[in-house]
């Protein structure tokens, strides 16, 4: 993520988290007789009535199926569909619209990329590099990809930080690497990884980088041309969009030379059972009826998120971030588990030896919404020989309040435990 | 703490989950099998020593949430003395008291104290947690090593 702030030295206009509440209809409930405190962000995020909105609108009005009917309800949907590219082309800073790929989530565009770049580029004896610190949706696609094609998945370590070893990761960048895949912000640990200068190297022996934004790009600005990757990938469920819905961004010199992923309809442009000629990008990679709506959707939440700005979202999280690491450190026999210098709003943590499951459900009955459990990164939580954690994820609409409201919970789980 | 809390973690289940009974492997087991949460990560492992279809010994090891070792622990401190059909019993007894609108009187034949665990019924998302130690055993009394909650 680009901190704007740092770079220009003048601080974003702060947020107001109150105001934003306002537009966020389900964060106005009571759960088991406590007011809603929702920190599993970093799981998905709550929608904001835009959004909720936008797709009712296109349900009633709208809906039709695109790219095919002349009739005016499919050029309706045609437009706001490809409107909704267009928006997420400036949300990342794509050159090009073509370069902007649906997908249903992050997990789809990474598996698309193992399978069509894993096609083309990957062969026997290759290497992909991924880091210690992946979702299991950036390990298990090119573990497959590794099988079917007789590479090898190689990983770069971190440190007890949760940080990336770039001394030993230089070191692994070699002829026989075909793509690094790495994760801009660790889901479990809340890592920011120094993935521009990571980029950098590789492209120093022309391996292309494959940015999984699943946790960056709802909270703060993204750059993709800034960043110089050759490919990102983000869920809109995870940035205030419905679910089933993601984005793939390619490099479109790299995009033309892969083959198609799935076949179908809208993926064509004219088919024999001789022969089937593909479309253009970025239609040759997106078969059958995609989720109109959730790309419809996915736009309003990018209009709402533009609205208020990436850099005002970041800030305030970070403010987030720094008063819950302190008050949850002022808790007695509290380990956070993740400690890198750079961080995005995710605490995983640990009280004593009380198991995160007892900690989730004794918070949940005070209202508190946090996650707990593996967070699909075995892998990580092997590495810090724990079975699972809890996390507590941040959003823009969460409050200094809240954070308070969860340390009294822990202290609540404490006397339990007594 | 509401009471749905209380019953869920009462003095019992908090002591057993503490100092839980019979955690211990067991040398001479006869049957042995391992149970894994993969939701959450709770691994056990169960060991039983059977002679003439009954239970002589039994001991579990491994970790998880207070829920899972509490019962774990309650579990072992039933069956020791049980007869192989009686230990199957329980468990199915035990399977229904948490999945059924049951109450233990109306469950038939033994049913033996975990039913202090009665009130993780109120908790959907943390009955597997209860059951997972049951299902291992059951396991190893039929000869399989491995157990998951899923699938």
């Amino acid at each position: 993520m680009r901190a704007e702030a740092s770079i220009t030295g003048q601080a974003p206009p702060a947020l107001d988290p109150y105001k934003i509440r306002a537009d966020f209809p389900i964060l106005h409930q009571e759960i088991n007789g406590h007011p809603l405190v929702y920190l599993d962000n970093a799981a998905t995020t709550q929608k904001p009535a835009v959004v909720i909105d936008r797709v009712q609108q296109y349900y009633q009005l709208e809906n039709s199926n695109i790219h095919r009917g002349v009739h005016t309800l499919s050029n309706r949907a045609t437009d706001a569909y490809e409107g909704a590219r267009e928006k997420v082309r400036a949300f990342i800073n794509a050159q090009k619209t073509s370069e902007i790929i649906f997908v249903r989530g992050a997990t789809e565009g990474i598996n698309l990329l193992a399978h069509s770049f894993g096609e083309q580029y990957v062969k026997k004896g290759d290497e992909i590099l991924i880091s210690a610190m992946e979702h299991h949706s950036n390990i298990v696609p090119w573990q497959l990809l590794c099988e079917r094609s007789g590479s090898r998945l190689r990983v770069i370590p971190m440190t007890l930080l949760g940080e990336l070893d770039l001394e030993k990761y230089k070191r692994m960048l070699t002829s026989r690497t075909k793509l690094v895949a790495l994760a801009h912000v660790s889901n479990a640990l809340g890592t920011v990884n120094p993935v521009k200068e990571m980029i950098d190297l590789a492209h120093k022996k022309n391996i292309p980088v494959l940015l999984d934004g699943a946790q960056a790009a709802p909270h703060g600005p993204i750059d993709v041309q800034a960043l110089g990757c050759d490919f990102y990938t983000f869920s809109g469920h995870k940035m205030y969009a419905p679910t089933g819905v993601g984005v793939l961004y390619g490099r479109r010199d790299l995009l033309v030379t892969l083959p198609p992923y799935q076949g179908g309809g809208d993926m064509i442009r004219s088919v024999t059972f001789g022969k089937t000629i593909y479309n253009d990008l970025p239609y040759k990679l997106e078969a059958g009826t995609p989720n109109i709506v959730g790309v419809i959707g996915l736009g309003a939440a990018i209009d709402y998120l533009e609205g208020i700005g990436m850099s005002p979202i970041a800030a305030h999280e970070q403010s987030l971030l720094e008063y819950a690491n302190k008050k949850l450190l002022e808790l007695e026999g509290l380990t956070i588990i993740g400690r890198a210098a750079k961080k995005a709003a995710v605490i995983s943590f640990l009280l004593k030896d009380i198991h995160p499951h007892d900690v989730g459900t004794i918070l949940d009955q005070q209202g508190i919404a946090l996650r707990t459990g593996h967070h699909c990164a075995q892998p990580v939580m092997d590495f810090f020989k724990i079975p699972s954690t809890s996390r507590a994820s941040f959003a823009l609409y969460n409050t200094k309040e809240e954070i308070d409201n969860l340390i009294a919970g822990l202290k609540k789980i404490d006397e339990v435990f007594k | 703490m509401n009471m749905d809390l209380k019953q869920l973690y009462q003095e019992i289940i908090l002591d057993h989950n503490k100092n839980p009974r019979n955690f211990k492997e067991l040398d001479h087991a006869t049957h042995h099998a391992e149970g894994y949460n993969p939701m959450c990560g709770d691994h056990y492992e169960v060991y039983l020593e059977v002679e003439a279809g009954r239970i002589t010994d039994v001991g579990f090891k491994g970790a998880g949430c207070a829920i899972s070792k509490s019962s774990a622990s309650l579990m072992t401190s039933c069956l020791k003395g049980a007869t192989i059909e009686e230990a199957k019993e329980m468990f199915q007894n035990f399977h229904r008291l948490l999945t059924e609108d049951m109450e233990p009187g109306e469950l038939p034949g033994k049913l033996c104290k975990v039913e202090v665990l009665q009130g993780v019924k109120s908790f959907p998302t943390r009955i597997k947690c209860a059951t997972l130690i049951w299902h291992t055993m059951n396991s190893a009394l039929e000869g399989k090593e491995e157990v998951t909650t899923e699938g």
